[in-house]
């Protein structure tokens, strides 16, 4: 059975997407992901989808539902590395995947992330967010 | 009379080559005004005479297989015409100058047989006429869509301002299929070089309708998905007014008066800061 | 003038969350084939994705019939889906934006609907549900 695998680098963990995701490839990968923050005290999720050429609803509703999982779990998730053409047809489909951060590539998620951690780490765990929210 | 086979004008034609083919090549040189040279007239001109006159008894119809040779030189006549930016008139002329030719030729005879036999070559010449002109126009709307398109890429002036902002002057009229184009490049450009900052600037767009304003809005939000930010500066009074009076929602857009206002607020969300030195 | 399709087309069997993948790759074949742009090759294919779902979840199964269209000149590629299931009670209410017969975002068949240029659904209750979906070239 196919599994996405995933990485951790220091306190957040790194999930790339190679593969033409089945849906209960998807799932399992929700579930894999809440397993592993637990287990690892992750600070943030990075998932890099780069490779994929779709995101249905789906996927998409896979990916809103990491992020707030997680958040519960205190973790920041950030998508990173959508192609234009998905992100043109997500927004026609509906799909603006509200309270999911992104980034242009693993870099800057990394970058990102970093920054909240610091923050929360500092005391408060309000995330600076004062132009990527609206 | 005994009854003709329909292209006897084949013979009227063959007995008077040396006579038809210049006087075809000088009334279609008339009205070019000298944007062809008379050989390479005489040249297409002679192709087509001796299409015409290629067979005996191959009936009256120009779209038998018998004529397919004389169809593709007259297509490719046609074509040729469409792409040398000649007008309808020109283009026609070179095909329908052979009655003028033909007739000239007559003027001085007593023959009925050959005035006959004109009239059905008239005919024939007409439909040629009309072949030629279909493909004259589709070869003009391939051009026509050939030039939108190039036009369209010229219009997509994605710039980078400063590493990591990037701009798209937008000027004339907004189209929603122009938009959507200069949107993709926008979204593209953004991942090519990597910049989390775009200012669309519209200072030179005349106005903004519903549709473009969607356009903008699932612009700003398909770069927010890719983890970039947009900014739309230069929103004359008019095209504000007319957004409120749509009532289209541009809440979720942060806008700027200026492209300079959005350059300083793309610099400070970079974590630059502009300080003057004097 | 509709002239038949240069290229045979494919039917693909939807039973099973792995023919989902398939009927997008697939329809990606023939979007490429028929040289849509890449923007409009990706609405296609997540527009077969959300189909192809619905008939297995909500259709209990069905096939996805992909072939290339020509109109006026146009190269095109049209996706048909059909089922044999419970058909849909009320379509109006289905092709509403936001309405879901749940587990989904309820973007269900008005967004996929926004991606495509036609879009044909014939369904009567108790006897399935067919869906024809067509992408032309711009």
């Amino acid at each position: 059975m196919e599994r996405i695998p995933i990485l951790r680098i220091g306190n957040m963990l790194l999930v790339s997407i190679q593969v033409d995701l089945q849906d209960h490839t998807a799932l399992m990968l929700q579930d894999d992901l809440s397993n592993r923050i637990v287990e690892t005290g992750a600070k943030g999720v990075l998932i890099d989808i780069s490779a994929l050429e779709i995101v249905d609803s789906f996927i998409g509703r896979m990916i809103s539902t990491t992020a707030a999982v997680s958040r519960v779990l205190d973790a920041e998730t950030v998508v990173v590395g959508m192609q234009p053409a998905v992100a043109i047809t997500l927004v026609e489909l509906g799909l603006t995947l509200s309270g999911v951060r992104t980034a242009l590539d693993v870099d800057r998620g990394i970058r990102l992330l970093s920054r909240g951690i610091d923050d929360r780490a500092r005391g408060g765990d309000v995330i600076r967010d004062d132009y990527l929210a609206e | 009379m005994s009854s003709q086979p329909e292209n006897d004008w084949i013979d009227l034609l063959r007995d008077s080559r040396d006579e038809v083919i210049p006087a075809w090549t000088s009334v279609v040189e008339a009205t070019l005004a000298g944007r062809m040279t008379t050989s390479e007239l005489t040249n297409d001109i002679r192709e087509i005479f001796d299409g015409l006159t290629a067979g005996d008894g191959r009936g009256s119809d120009i779209r038998a297989a018998a004529y397919d040779g004389l169809r593709a030189l007259v297509a490719d006549l046609g074509r040729t015409r469409a792409r040398q930016g000649f007008s309808p008139t020109e283009a026609a002329v070179s095909i329908f100058a052979l009655k003028t030719a033909v007739l000239e030729l007559l003027e001085n005879r007593a023959d009925l047989a050959a005035y006959q036999a004109f009239a059905k070559l008239s005919r024939f010449v007409d439909d040629l006429g009309l072949y030629m002109f279909e493909t004259y126009a589709s070869a003009r709307e391939t051009v026509i869509a050939q030039q939108a398109e190039s036009l369209l890429e010229l219009s997509t002036p994605v710039v980078k301002l400063w590493d990591g902002i990037v701009a798209l002057p937008l000027v004339g009229t907004l189209d929603s299929a122009r938009t959507q184009v200069v949107m993709e490049a926008l979204l593209q450009a953004l991942v090519d070089t990597g910049s989390e900052h775009a200012i669309i600037d519209i200072t030179g767009v005349a106005a903004v309708d519903t549709q473009v304003a969607q356009h903008l809005l699932k612009t700003v939000q398909a770069a927010r998905l890719l983890g970039a930010e947009c900014i739309v500066s230069g929103i004359r009074p008019q095209i504000a007014q007319t957004v409120v009076a749509l009532g289209i929602e541009f809440g979720d857009i942060h806008t700027k008066a200026s492209l300079s206002d959005a350059m300083l607020l793309a610099m400070r969300r970079s974590g630059l800061d502009v300080v003057s030195r004097a | 003038m509709t002239t038949s399709p240069s290229e045979a087309s494919t039917v693909i069997e939807v039973r099973a969350d792995s023919d989902v993948v398939r009927v997008r790759q697939s329809v990606r074949d023939f979007a490429m084939a028929a040289k849509l742009s890449l923007v409009d090759q990706t609405k296609l294919v997540t527009a077969a994705s959300e189909l192809a779902r619905n008939t297995l979840v909500y259709g209990g199964g069905g096939e996805a019939r992909v072939r290339i269209l020509e109109r006026t000149g146009v190269a095109g590629v049209e996706v048909v889906f059909a089922d044999e299931g419970p058909g849909i009670p009320d379509v109006d209410l289905a092709l509403t934006d936001g309405w879901t017969s749940g587990g989904g975002l309820g973007l269900g068949l008005s967004g996929t609907r926004r991606l495509v240029d036609d879009f044909e659904l014939d369904t009567a209750a108790g006897e399935g549900t067919r869906i024809s979906i067509v992408k032309w070239r711009r």
